[in-house]
């Protein structure tokens, strides 16, 4: 695998590449992961996975501190619908995933820096070609530097309880 | 935190991870790291060696936290856990981080890069292991009754073992008959013993064993629970007669009207009846009305079998039957199918009347088969003169199978001996490698070789009934490069053979989801480990053996069953398991009763208690898949091992590099507030 120089693709990477962070799920897209390094699949390095139980254990929470604490992009992948260990857990990742990725265009991030895919713990091609993919977009998309537009002037002040908000 | 020591433990694996990440330069980096108290790398972690030199820093240096960079979790977390454990250390205190299965095997070409996301990788995997909280394993009993699913040798062969052990078994086969492929095998390579004579004695012995309870023309609709306690629901269908009073005599099939081409038992080479037993030796010994077929279903009258049935057993009015089993282990045998040489049209397959599959082959050469055992031609009179015999059909081939079928060859041996016996025809195997291992296996090829049959080494381009020269016409013309020569021949014979390749069911995939297994692109059933651990699957207490996990000949079949066997009684006399204490837990104190989580749980394992306004995890029904912790509104669900805080560590973690890169300070996370 020829190494790509990104500033070919965007030229604000200069030097660095794209970080995406990847939550894979126990079941099916870590062991595909597991399993393109057992057959050898060469892929970019741009991945830094995290295992979590199901799909659907990812709060969005973990997706905006992803990108807050520097990341490009975030990846998630998960067992094909209908195939997931927890029955349905993937099926709130669609959800959670959808409204998070509009959200995200509201907030001036590409949508496209968070995706969600498929592959079952046999599909290692699947895996090393949605990181290929991703990283491409990514790369075209060029950095984020989000943390340097994100940050409140006063991230430390006490947050307000529900309650407080409602009544004043 | 202060008092946190975390011992970092980076494994070479020989030349697997060395040969591309710098381990040693991960190690004296992962030294630097807060918290860190000692960070070694050592040539082989999971050696005792390797193992000793954890436990001893655990014991020595007071470690409270343990990461070992190494290969998946998959493959070592529970021989580190066990470390961790010996040493006096909780083992859910030990983080793994995965540098040989997700950075040095796919980042080969790239040390630098290899090497940086190692270090990532720790960086999360110390963050994580900080937010870790000791965990203890449930203990679950095992139930003794054991689930086989699929009758063929290796499944027969596995619950005998087990019932022979005073263990009660049932099996589940979906044919009416148990038996599988090698029931319908005449002979067996390479000792030519007759096939039936050495399978009827066992599946008779399932069929009336005290400790095994079979169920045939049955088959699994749901699968739930986890080693120890699987519940499974058989759909048991309805056979339309009464097995408390059938005696097996054969009048009703023997006066059924309805003739259907058997495309199971006989693979299309001979007929049935729609009331039928696939063969006389079947177990159980009671046909089944075949729906579809049978005039009285589709028309609605005949009902010929009920006049003539001395016992008054044929029961039209029969229902499916749900029947719902508790087991404790579970042993797929579900076999394979063979290759449909359709698929490839120029052997012409279904077009030139006298090309054959093996399995038709089989059923002919079967003494109880179709033509009574005698080899002819599909006129069903005339005897070939020549016959040729193609290798490798589906097989080896990149356009549909690039794997060996492993049997073909020896089979292809058996019939040229075979047709030898029954005709004395001349044989031409057409073959791309001899492939004669294990025992007694290249002795038979000599053998058949001494018995004169001609060996052409070479893919066959074409077999076709377009005659060309003198000598052709009327037969069957196999064009080939013979690649020993090196030279086009056309060899004309009267009938052709098609050694179809072995090939996994048609709902393999399926299979492999409801019982929640991997299974390969292919669709044969992935095994824990392919050299350490070739019956076990990735969950616990299913097990897999003969030809559903790959292509494989009866020895391996049958040696497979016996180990599954062994695999279970072991599980079954340590009578309890231990399972993962990953579950959810709602903090009471703060939950608002919401009762998001309450829907949100696809096991219904969340109760809303409506005294107090809270709701409440059942841990025997919650599996830990953290669903409802990601959907509560109040963030007062904890899902352990995968907890907000050590998820969010790990990510920080994780992007180590970026924050000191970049020159950012932390950014901090605005804390909520307590609710009163
Ligand atoms: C032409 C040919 C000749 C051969 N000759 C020889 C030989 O001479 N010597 C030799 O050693 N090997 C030979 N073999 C190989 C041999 O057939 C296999 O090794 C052996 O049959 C594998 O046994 P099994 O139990 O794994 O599978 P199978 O025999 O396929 O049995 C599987 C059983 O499971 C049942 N089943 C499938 N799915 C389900 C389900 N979902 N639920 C319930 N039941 C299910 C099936 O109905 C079947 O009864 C030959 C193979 C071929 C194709
Ligand atoms: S377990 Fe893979 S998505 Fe649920």
């Amino acid at each position: 695998m020829s190494k790509t120089n990104f500033s070919e693709l965007n030229p604000a990477w200069g030097d660095r590449q794209p970080i995406l962070v990847g939550f894979l799920c126990n079941w099916c897209s870590y062991r595909a992961a597991d399993l393109a390094g057992t057959s050898r699949l060469g892929y970019p390095a741009t991945l830094r996975d995290i295992r979590i139980m199901c799909t659907g254990r990812l709060d969005p929470a973990f997706v905006l501190k992803a990108l807050r604490e520097g990341a490009d992009g975030v990846l998630v992948m998960g067992c094909h619908p209908g195939q997931c260990h927890y029955q349905e857990g993937n099926y709130k990742a669609m959800r959670r995933i959808a409204l998070l990725r509009r959200t995200l265009a509201q907030l001036g991030v590409h949508p496209d820096r968070v995706q969600l895919a498929w592959a079952s713990a046999a599909q290692g091609t699947i895996f090393t070609e949605k990181v290929a993919a991703m990283t491409d977009v990514v790369g075209r998309l060029g950095p984020l530097e989000w943390r340097d537009t994100i940050e409140d002037p006063a991230p430390q002040m006490k947050v307000l309880s529900l309650e407080e908000v409602a009544h004043g | 935190m202060t008092e946190e020591r975390v011992g970092v433990y980076v494994c070479h694996c020989g030349h697997n991870i060395a040969g591309t990440v710098d381990v040693e330069a991960v190690a004296q980096w992962a030294q630097t790291l807060p918290y860190v108290a000692v960070a070694r790398d050592y040539r082989f972690m999971c050696s005792s060696l390797g193992q000793e030199l954890i436990e001893k820093d655990i014991k020595e240096l007071g470690l409270t936290r343990v990461v070992v960079a190494a290969c998946s979790p998959h493959m070592h977390e529970p021989t580190f856990r066990g470390v961790s454990a010996r040493a006096g250390l909780n083992p859910y205190l030990m983080e793994m981080a995965n540098i040989r299965e997700h950075a040095s095997w796919v980042h080969r070409d790239d040390m630098a890069a290899a090497t940086d996301k190692a270090k990532a990788l720790v960086a999360g995997a110390v963050r994580r292991a900080l937010e870790l909280k000791p965990l203890e394993p449930f203990k679950a009993a095992i139930k003794e009754t054991t689930l086989v699913v699929g009758g063929g040798i290796a499944g027969i062969t596995a619950a005998l073992e087990i019932a022979n052990a005073g263990y009660p078994v049932v099996m589940v086969e979906r044919e009416p008959s148990i038996g599988g492929h090698m029931a319908q095998l005449d002979k067996t390579f390479p000792t030519l013993d007759c096939s039936a004579c050495i399978l009827t004695p066992k599946m008779f012995d399932v069929g009336t064993h005290p400790n095994i309870t079979l169920l045939t023309y049955s088959e699994v609709e749901q699968v739930d629970g986890y080693v120890g306690n699987f519940t499974v629901r058989v759909r048991k269908k309805a056979r339309k007669i009464n097995t408390d009073v059938c005696t097996g005599c054969g009048d009703c099939w023997s006066r059924c009207p309805a003739k259907v081409v058997d495309e199971v038992f006989e693979a299309g080479l001979g007929y049935r009846t729609a009331v039928y037993r696939p063969f006389p030796q079947a177990v159980p010994k009671y046909p089944v009305i075949d729906v579809e077929s049978c005039i009285y279903f589709q028309k609605g009258t005949c009902r010929a079998c009920e006049k003539f049935c001395p016992t008054g057993a044929i029961s039209f009015d029969q229902e499916d039957e749900v029947i719902v089993l508790s087991v404790g282990n579970i042993v797929l045998a579900t076999g394979y199918k063979t290759f449909d040489p359709r698929q490839i049209p120029q052997y012409g397959y279904g077009r030139l009347a006298n090309v054959f599959t093996s399995m038709e082959f089989e059923r002919m050469v079967n003494a109880a088969g179709p033509t009574g055992g005698k080899v002819v031609l599909r006129d069903g009179v005339t005897t070939p003169k020549s016959v040729g015999i193609i290798h490798c059909v589906g097989s080896r081939d990149h356009r549909f199978n690039r794997y060996c079928s492993a049997t073909c060859c020896m089979a292809a041996l058996k019939f040229s001996h075979l047709v030898k016996e029954r005709t004395n025809a001349e044989v031409y195997q057409f073959y791309i490698d001899m492939r004669a291992s294990f025992k007694d296996y290249e002795e038979f090829y000599v053998r058949i070789l001494d018995e004169g049959a001609h060996m052409v080494r070479g893919r066959v381009a074409e077999v076709t009934d377009a005659a060309r020269q003198p000598g052709e016409e009327g037969k069957l013309i196999i064009q080939v490069e013979d690649t020993l020569i090196g030279r086009q021949r056309r060899i004309p014979v009267d009938m052709v053979i098609l050694m179809v390749g072995m090939e996994p069911q048609e709902d393999a995939v399926e299979i492999s989801h409801l019982f929640g297994i991997g299974c390969s692109t292919a669709g044969f059933f992935t095994e824990r480990h392919p050299k350490l651990d070739p019956v076990a699957t990735m969950t616990d207490g299913i097990f897999i053996c003969g030809a559903c996990q790959g292509p494989k000949d009866i020895p391996e079949s049958v040696g497979q069953g016996a180990a599954t066997a062994a695999r279970v009684l072991s599980l079954i006399g340590q009578k309890e398991v231990e399972i993962e204490p990953i579950r959810a837990q709602i903090d009471e104190s703060r939950c608002s009763g919401c009762r998001v989580c309450n829907t949100m749980c696809p096991y219904s394992a969340i109760d809303y208690i409506e005294e107090l306004g809270v709701s409440r995890v059942n841990p025997a029904l919650c599996k830990g898949c953290g669903t409802c912790v990601a959907a509560c509104p109040s963030q007062v669900i904890t899902g352990q091992h995968f907890t907000y805080e050590a998820i969010m560590a790990q990510i920080e973690g994780l992007l180590y590099d970026v924050r000191s890169g970049n020159g950012h300070k932390t950014v901090a996370e605005p804390q909520p507030v307590e609710v009163a």
